[in-house]
């Protein structure tokens, strides 16, 4: 088609026509295959999503056939006698990840704040810089540091503190290990406060600069149109960007695994050990040796899998609609 | 257009100073945007400031409220001087200033809250805590720029659902609720529809019974129509000041003359 196209015979116009119809056909048919090749591109990821899921139903079908909604609410975890439940994993992830949600979201929107509105270039650059290179760290470099480091601090110093003031609540009661729960927490804490602190910082950025003007010019301090302006016009997004870091506190592994304790039981105590879902697939997955041990432990990753994606999906969801507010201002 | 402005608008003789920029200079980085601006704004009187685009009127209109505070590589030299203080000197707080020096904005830019709120911010952070003086004040506001009946019912809703043109209002009500005494146009209408920017010109025309106003316009037809007095800046001077009737008629300088008769710009 395209020597057709090339041919000066193609200045007569019926030549002319054919050759119209020949480019037009040509687009046609290379738009298409592009079209085609993009569209199985991102069906794969859909796929491999579906897929996923599909696997990790299969996988513990027998135990959620054999324990039922039990599950989720018994917390029992005997390999013995193989009676499986999932709550004290599930309580374990939902707490230190609440820990390091709580103290990720102040640190991280105060850090990005300050970034975005108060920081001159000169102070903001690097130490954005800096943050962004905390969350490149690896997670078990972070896990040993926590052991060794941040544990025997915690419970040296800092748990024995709480203990003493706060101590008449069951929150910050009982005997002191070092890794645990609130140790668990503080770590996770460390490591998603780059990414609170980065995304937030970008969507700050992205508030349009005639609102903070509008609110000077109103006789407002730098303070008041950061607190009462730009951070609400964010906000959507920021709860978003703290969803996100939830995410990824909910998932991480290795980190979680070497200082919250690896114990399956669910005290009133932040200070005790827990356990987490994937702290416990992590560790027990090569010592599953019964059917049903390995599919109550598959069925645990369901549950993890099935949070995570719920939990990203709304985080992304609440980022895109500020985004999105913003730019249809006229 | 100008005759009206002739016939509609005789300047009194007996105007009191109220703004009084002299020798003002302005750069952004190695860029001078003002270069040695004077000139004499006069209370209850409406001063258009016109001229090509870039040619620093609103660099200089942002510079009677200290706006490029905000921005770190604007410099600022020169006196401004508000009832005979000037706002650069070292005991003047912009923040208390600037409630006596309102601005509107080109684009309108009402914030994300709702109509009440947007109105009430300004009070609010300027200490006003008392409910029923704020309602007050957002209705007096409201009604003074002239958006009351379209909002009156729906004051709970997002300030930024409105249309362009009560936006626009909106962010004026907003400049009001504080009583300023001198309140900045930024090109007020520029991003409106012809509808709505009567009606903003036909507020202006009150507010001057109240307050001083400066307007930056690249219309020449709306400073005719809205203004008393009128400078002409030229990249980044002012080449000519006077009562507006007398600049469109019969201006002194020759590059005056050839801007209002449109040689070019």
């Amino acid at each position: 088609m395209s020597t057709e196209l090339d041919s000066p015979r193609t200045l007569t116009a019926a030549r002319g026509r054919a050759a119209q119809r020949g480019l037009t056909t040509r687009q046609a048919v290379s738009d298409r295959a592009f079209r085609v090749a993009l569209l199985g591109a991102t069906l794969l990821f859909v796929a491999l999503i579906a897929g996923l899921f599909v696997e990790l139903v299969h996988g513990s079908w027998e135990s959620i056939v054999t324990f039922g909604a039990g599950f989720l609410w018994s917390s029992e975890w005997n390999p013995v006698t193989n009676h499986f439940g999932a709550l004290p994993f599930i309580y374990g992830t939902v707490v230190s990840s609440a820990i390091a949600i709580v103290i990720a979201g102040v640190v991280g929107i105060s850090a990005a704040v300050f970034l975005a509105e108060f920081a001159p270039a000169v102070v903001a650059r690097p130490v954005s810089f800096f943050i962004e290179l905390l969350a490149a760290v690896p997670s078990v470099v972070f896990g040993l540091w926590g052991l060794f480091v941040l544990a025997p601090i915690l419970s040296q110093t800092v748990e024995p503190f709480l203990q003493r003031y706060l101590g008449f609540l069951p929150l910050f009661s009982g005997p002191i290990y070092g890794v645990g729960l609130f140790t668990a927490g503080l770590l996770l804490a460390l490591m998603i406060v780059p990414t609170v602190a980065a995304i937030a910082r970008d969507l700050i950025q992205a508030v349009p600069n005639e609102l903070r003007e509008a609110s000077i010019a109103l006789g407002a301090t730098r303070w008041e149109t950061a607190t009462r302006v730009v951070l609400p016009s964010a906000r959507a997004g920021i709860v978003g960007a703290c969803v996100l870091a939830l995410g990824r506190a909910l998932g991480e592994t290795i980190a979680a695994t070497m200082v919250i304790g690896n114990r399956p039981a669910i005290s009133a105590s932040l200070f005790a050990p827990g356990y987490t879902l994937s702290s416990v697939i992590a560790n027990e997955f090569t010592e599953a040796t019964s059917s049903i041990y390995l599919s109550a432990l598959l069925e645990l990753g369901l549950i993890l899998f099935v949070v995570s994606v719920v939990v990203n999906g709304g985080a992304r969801v609440l980022m895109w609609s500020m985004l999105r507010s913003l730019g249809r201002r006229p | 257009m100008i005759q009206r402005a002739i016939d509609g608008r005789v300047t009194s003789a007996a105007t009191a100073v109220k703004v009084r920029v002299s020798h003002l200079d302005v750069y952004y980085g190695s860029n001078h945007a003002v270069r040695d601006a004077s000139l004499d704004i006069e209370e209850n009187q409406v001063t258009a400031l016109i001229g090509p685009s870039g040619c620093g009127k609103s660099t200089f209109i942002r510079a009677i409220n200290r706006l490029h505070d905000l921005t770190p590589s604007a410099r600022v030299s020169g006196k401004v001087e508000l009832d005979d203080v000037d706002i650069y000197s070292r005991g003047v707080d912009p923040i208390v200033m600037r409630r006596r020096v309102g601005m509107v904005f080109q684009r309108p830019n009402p914030f994300p809250m709702s109509i009440y709120d947007n109105v009430a911010y300004g009070p609010r952070v300027n200490g006003e805590r008392d409910a029923s003086r704020i309602a007050g004040l957002v209705e007096d506001s409201l009604r003074h720029a002239a958006l009351w009946d379209e909002v009156k019912d729906r004051l709970s809703e997002s300030g930024v659902a409105l249309s362009g043109g009560q936006q626009q209002r909106l962010c004026i009500a907003r400049v009001l609720s504080l009583r300023p005494e001198v309140i900045l146009m930024d090109e007020p209408a520029s991003a409106l529809d012809p509808i709505a920017t009567v009606k903003i010109e036909e507020l202006i025309a009150e507010l001057r019974e109240r307050y001083t106003v400066v307007i930056v316009t690249h219309s020449m037809a709306q400073a005719g129509r809205v203004s008393d007095r009128t400078a002409f800046f030229l990249n980044g001077s002012i080449v000519e000041a006077g009562p507006t009737n007398q600049i469109f008629t019969r201006p002194k300088d020759r590059r005056t003359e050839d801007y209002i008769t449109g040689r070019f710009g």
